[in-house]
């Protein structure tokens, strides 16, 4: 027995570094050696404290969105819409750092980030009654909320927030320095979003396991009949848990809005909303993960950029290391059980 | 606007149309065998990368559309193993390999962005391109498209007339009773997996060799997705999945015109329309509104209009085959 | 064409489904394959049609040895079978339907195909719409077409396993005269699977009788009935010798029913349930016998809510329930009891503690895990169940999963309603279910239950009614009934 779980503790190990050997084949193809390539990736994370503090920018938005996701995952749902309610956080936080002058900094980023909370929990509602009434599954609700979500933001860009210079699609006009999360030293970096992912976490983790609530969606989750023979509402219960990971992303979006950039811009996700599903995917929905696989990916796709810099190697090699390990822990991380069960029958 | 504009702008349609149809009927057969191949958008980029580097490569655009047929395969291999052999499921595999083909094209395509390669040539058809205003818009056009309509016929076809077509329907919608008639549901479900993302692949190498031509990161993104959500609102029907690929290339250019026509209204608004659309119409479909309007019909028609508004998906689609 | 079993073997984990079962088959005549749920009949079927195979053993045709990997295999070497789960496919067209697996041309004749149901199905007296969608069918025309395919197919051998079940008194008619004229006058072999005696007299010439995976008698037919219900049930000890009547206490009738269902019709798409008029007592336990889609388990869900009746109505306690939702008639002192156990009540990957907290009525916001696990550890030995709280639901042997079940019971409840309540279970765990039941029954609570086993609902019944092609027959007082007669009933003669 105890072998067995050690097997089972070992084999996802070997996806990884097949996902490694893969990469580093790639490179070889564009003539670039692998050890030096993922070095400079590595100095490109973490070679000084900028970089450094660049991906743990990163890092916040990523887990707020991905511990987000634990939740709706619990309750068997594909979330693609996360990314559209981190943007949709986003436009609520820069609507009040535009329209609303609060006395203090403190009143004005709280207001902000209340905003985002609920312009993300109200996006995924939107996404969940549109599954418990209308049958609309939430991966296609979601993907049309997200491009509606992404063309809200570029109406907002081009008009009635346009910078006073003339609008450049690049971003709105620029927040006042006080409508901002405080940032450390020089960067893009906001300690309050650091706590704010921990304080997540904390939150997720003790709700999906020590309250009423979180045992409900795992029910659901794993047997939405069995569940509701229980007492679980499947229809209720839905709208909740897309309304907290909308809670989450939103927040994840108020981040990206108020500290890594100074105004809303056009691509104000990032890409992060999909990189959370991956993050919570390669984490086996496990949530004390998340927040390592979340810095793994930050520095990967971090790193890449600098690779970019400093060879010709185009920085989504970052988003194929990270994809294919995805790929093939999701694939292959049970071989070894499978196998194993087949030895045990033939004894 | 004029004739000659009108014209002009429905035959830009149906050229924008066409790897979007292509690519619809690939995704109508594979869920018709009860396969979801969510990698769309991802093997629609990977595709379009291919498709134009091995035309540009080989100075042979049929070896670029070849390519990028293979790639299609590929992947749809990958959703199909995953899904089959390792019982995995079909929106986890399909999804990474969405994000994955984004990426790999990216890389795999740096060296080729925004360089001039092959192009479909322009083939009018004589004599039918002379019909007026028909003719124009629909057989002066290039290979690309014509294939499309070959292929809504054959793909029609092949469905509902064909013996290999009844065997892909009854894998998708009771799987036990196809094994009953002697059919190999798994073998069925990895061809059809297969040959669906082989033209999917198709329309993506389609897109960069013959609509906009030439790969940038992202050409083809977003294709995909509104592929995938046409298959469903067109009701798994080749046909009516090409009408909503029509529809989609069209709220576009009806966007422009309904600009000019109110200019105080902004572009944002049009260019929301395809997905309010897609929203209204999927809500339409998967809830029991249709069911309710056709309670209200007299008796004597309702069998005909639920034959007419069928809409459900093939029973056993996403699921998978317990072993007998 | 003369078909020889041999020792024919099944078996699901422990359950011995077929257990080396031997019979011969001649041609030119009709048999009838008779016996209870689980005896064993669709099982062996369906090895000699191709859907499954044996275990071990051997299938012999006119002296050859034949293994069939598929049913469309066996239909190439003569044998078909009507299935009662009906493998057609609703949303086609009757023609492609026909065609689907015919021949391997690519190409769909159907012209051809139509002229030739037409032809077939005009030979048997059958009216076919060949134009029509498979699922606009009734039950009986569908029946109709799959024997017609199979006939096209060149079946032989025909199997059919319960045919006779949802159908029209015609289409039952038409059915059996194509039945006779295939055997009789074309030299076919036609088997009836079916646990309604009087139709396997009227229609067959031989019948065997399963008991428990194994064949225990045969005989020509017509044939006095005692004598095939007697195979088919099987002799019981006397009740004395079971846990003694007398000790257990009289009814509590209180006046105002447990349960009252008025005039109620349940319409579903493969069975209507016709007026039911039923009265259950606080503490009285009854029983719903009668073979499996015979409709009393449509009633039970109907009892909880969980389908809505068409016409009638439900009262509980005195209260006007009808048309209130399974939720609301769960917290209304109603526990539904599945016999799906995994599919409908645990849920797999929860551990039992985790079940246990759900299914308490009153919560709080934050789980008390520690005391949930003592709560849930009380229990589990109080109950006896082979587990641990942090046993995960699907890691529990079937009997244990029964007893958690009943484990996870509410304190006070009004009613019971249970499907197969001591299905898998041996006999001391069965006992020890009942013991516990009767205890809620001191309490006041009415329990209906549905069983397979006709010892238990004489056993442990104080009425019962049996449900025949969904009709409840008249109620009977367990004390004044007996197997025999209530085999009869279930076998279709009131």
């Amino acid at each position: 027995m105890k072998v067995k779980r050690l097997a089972s503790w070992l084999w996802p190990v070997i996806p990884i570094l097949a996902a490694l050997l893969f990469t580093s084949g790639l490179l070889l193809l564009y003539k670039a050696s692998p050890i030096d390539s993922f070095r400079a990736m590595y100095d490109g994370a973490f070679g000084d404290q900028s970089k450094t503090l660049s991906v743990l920018a990163f890092w916040a938005p990523l887990t707020l969105s991905a511990v987000g996701l634990l939740v709706t995952f619990t309750a068997g749902l594909w979330n693609i819409g996360v990314e559209g309610q981190i943007i949709l956080g986003s436009i609520a936080a820069s609507w009040v750092a535009l329209k609303l002058d609060l006395p203090s900094p403190f009143l004005q980023v709280s207001a902000e980030i209340l905003a985002a909370m609920l312009g993300g929990a109200l996006w995924a509602g939107i996404a969940a009654v549109f599954k418990t009434r209308g049958g609309v599954n939430e991966i296609f609700g979601g993907l049309a909320l997200n491009n509606l979500a992404i063309i809200l933001t570029n109406y907002l860009i081009s008009g009635p927030w346009q910078p006073p210079e003339g609008g450049s699609f690049r971003g709105t006009q620029p927040f006042p320095p006080d409508a901002l999360l405080p940032r450390f030293a020089e960067s893009r970096f906001s300690p309050l979003s650091m706590i704010m992912a921990f304080v997540a976490i904390a939150v997720i983790i003790v709700m999906l396991r020590g309250t009423f609530w979180g045992l409900k969606l795992k029910a659901l989750g794993k047997n939405p009949f069995s569940a509701f023979l229980l007492g679980v509402s499947s229809e209720r219960e839905v709208i909740l848990a897309m309304m907290v990971c909308g809670a989450l992303a939103g927040l994840g979006g108020a981040v990206r809005v108020l500290s890594w950039f100074d105004s809303l811009r056009q691509s104000i996700s990032g890409g992060i909303g999909f990189l959370a599903l991956l993050v919570v995917m390669l984490a086996n929905f496990q949530g004390y993960w998340v927040p390592f696989i979340a810095v793994f990916f930050s520095a990967v796709l971090n790193g890449s950029i600098s690779l970019q810099l400093r060879t010709q190697l185009h920085s989504s090699l970052g988003g194929i290391l990270t994809g294919v390990m995805v790929l093939f822990v999701l694939l292959f991380s049970d071989i070894g059980a499978f196998k194993w069960a087949r030895r045990e029958k033939r004894e | 606007m004029n004739d000659a504009e009108f014209v002009r702008m429905m035959a830009s349609i149906i050229l924008a149309s066409s790897p979007l149809i292509i690519a619809v009927c690939g995704e109508t057969i594979t869920e018709r065998a009860g396969v979801v191949n969510l990698s769309l958008d991802g093997t629609m980029l990977m595709a379009a990368m291919t498709g134009f580097v091995m035309g540009l490569k080989t100075e042979n655009i049929w070896l670029g559309f070849l390519a990028g047929a293979i790639v299609g395969a590929v992947f749809g291999a990958i959703v199909a193993y995953g899904s089959i052999s390792l019982g995995k499921s079909q929106v986890a595999v399909g999804f990474v390999l969405t994000l994955l083909g984004d990426d790999l094209s990216a890389f795999l395509g740096q060296n080729f962005t925004r360089i001039p390669g092959q192009v479909v040539k322009h083939l009018g058809i004589p004599l039918l391109k002379d019909i007026p205003i028909i003719g124009p818009i629909f057989f002066n056009q290039d290979m690309v498209v014509y294939f499309s309509y070959i292929l809504i016929i054959v793909t029609w076809l092949f469905i509902s007339r064909t013996q290999p077509g009844l065997h892909l329907r009854s894998s998708g919608e009771r799987p036990e009773a196809a094994f009953a008639r002697g059919v190999n549901v798994r073998r069925v479900r990895y061809l059809y997996t297969m040959l669906g993302g082989a033209l999917v692949g198709i329309a993506g190498a389609a897109y960069s060799l013959d609509v906009k031509i030439g790969w940038s990161e992202g050409a083809t993104r977003g294709l995909g997705w509104i592929a995938l959500a046409i298959v469903i609102f067109g009701g798994w029907s080749p046909v009516r999945g090409a009408l909503g690929a029509i529809l989609f290339g069209a709220t576009k250019a009806v966007a422009t015109i309904l600009q000019r026509t109110f200019p105080e209204i902004s572009v944002v608004a049009f260019n929301a329309i395809p997905w309010v659309l897609m929203l209204a119409v999927l809500f339409v479909v998967g809830s029991d509104v249709t069911e309710r309007l056709i309670e209200f019909m007299p008796k004597r028609l309702q069998p005909p209009l639920r034959r007419m508004l069928r809409i459900t998906a093939p029973l056993a689609l996403g699921s998978s085959i317990a072993e007998e | 064409m003369k078909i020889e079993l041999k020792e024919i073997r099944k078996y699901f984990g422990n359950v011995k489904a077929n257990d080396g079962i031997s019979l011969v088959l001649q041609a030119g005549k009709i048999y009838g394959i008779l016996g209870e749920n689980g005896a064993g009949k669709s099982t062996l079927m369906k090895i000699l049609s191709g859907y499954q195979p044996a275990d071990s053993g051997e299938i012999l045709l006119d002296g050859r040895g034949v293994r069939f990997p598929t049913p469309a295999q066996a239909l190439q070497s003569g044998v078909g079978m009507l299935y009662q789960e009906q493998l057609d496919f609703p949303p086609f067209r009757i023609v492609e339907n026909y065609l689907l697996g015919r021949d391997r041309r690519v190409n769909l004749d159907y012209k051809m195909a139509e002229a030739e149901l037409k032809q077939l199905a005009s030979r048997y007296s059958f009216n076919l719409d060949v134009r029509a969608f498979v699922d606009s069918l009734s039950l009986g025309e569908r029946q109709q077409l799959e024997l017609v395919r199979l006939l096209a197919g060149g079946a032989q051998i025909l199997i059919l396993d319960e045919p006779t079940t949802g159908i029209s008194a015609e289409q039952k008619e038409l059915l059996f005269n194509s039945m006779r004229q295939l055997a009789h006058e074309e030299g076919k072999t036609l088997i009836l699977v079916s646990h309604k005696l009087d139709e396997v007299q009227e229609l067959c010439d031989h019948a065997f009788v399963l008991r428990r995976g194994k064949l225990v008698g045969e005989i020509d037919v017509p044939c006095p009935n005692d004598k095939l219900v007697e195979m088919m049930f099987a002799q019981i000890p006397p009740r004395s010798d079971r846990a003694p009547r007398s000790d257990r206490a009289p009814l509590i009738a209180t006046g105002q029913p447990a349960l009252e269902l008025v005039d109620i019709i349940i319409s579903t798409y493969r069975l209507i349930v016709e007026k039911i008029n039923l009265t259950v007592q606080p503490g009285e336990v009854f029983g719903l016998a009668g073979l499996e889609g015979s409709g009393q388990d449509l009633l039970l869900q109907t009892c909880a809510g969980l389908l809505q009746p068409t016409h009638g109505h439900y009262l509980l306690a005195g209260q006007d329930v009808t048309g209130w939702s399974y939720h609301r008639i769960q917290s209304a002192g109603v526990a539904y009891v599945a016999a799906g156990r995994l599919e409908a009540g645990l849920v797999a990957g929860l551990s039992l503690t985790e079940h246990l907290v759900l299914a308490q009525p009153e919560h709080t916001f934050f789980v008390d895990w520690s005391g949930s696990q003592k709560d849930c550890s009380s229990r589990i030995e109080k109950y006896q169940v082979v587990g641990t709280p942090n046993t995960l639901a699907d890691e529990l042997s079937g009997g244990n999963q029964q007893r958690f079940l009943f484990a996870l019971l509410r304190d006070e409840l009004k009613l019971i309603l249970m499907e197969h309540p001591t299905r898998g279970l041996d006999v001391r765990s069965a006992n020890w279910i009942w013991e516990i039941l009767y205890r809620r029954r001191e309490q006041g609570t009415a329990i209906l239950f549905i069983s397979a086993d006709l010892d238990e609902i004489v056993e442990r019944s104080d009425r019962i009614a049996v449900f025949s092609g969904g009709v409840m027959s008249r109620v009977v007082k367990a004390k004044e009934t007996s197997v025999d007669e209530l085999g009869h009933l279930i076998g279709g003669q009131a």
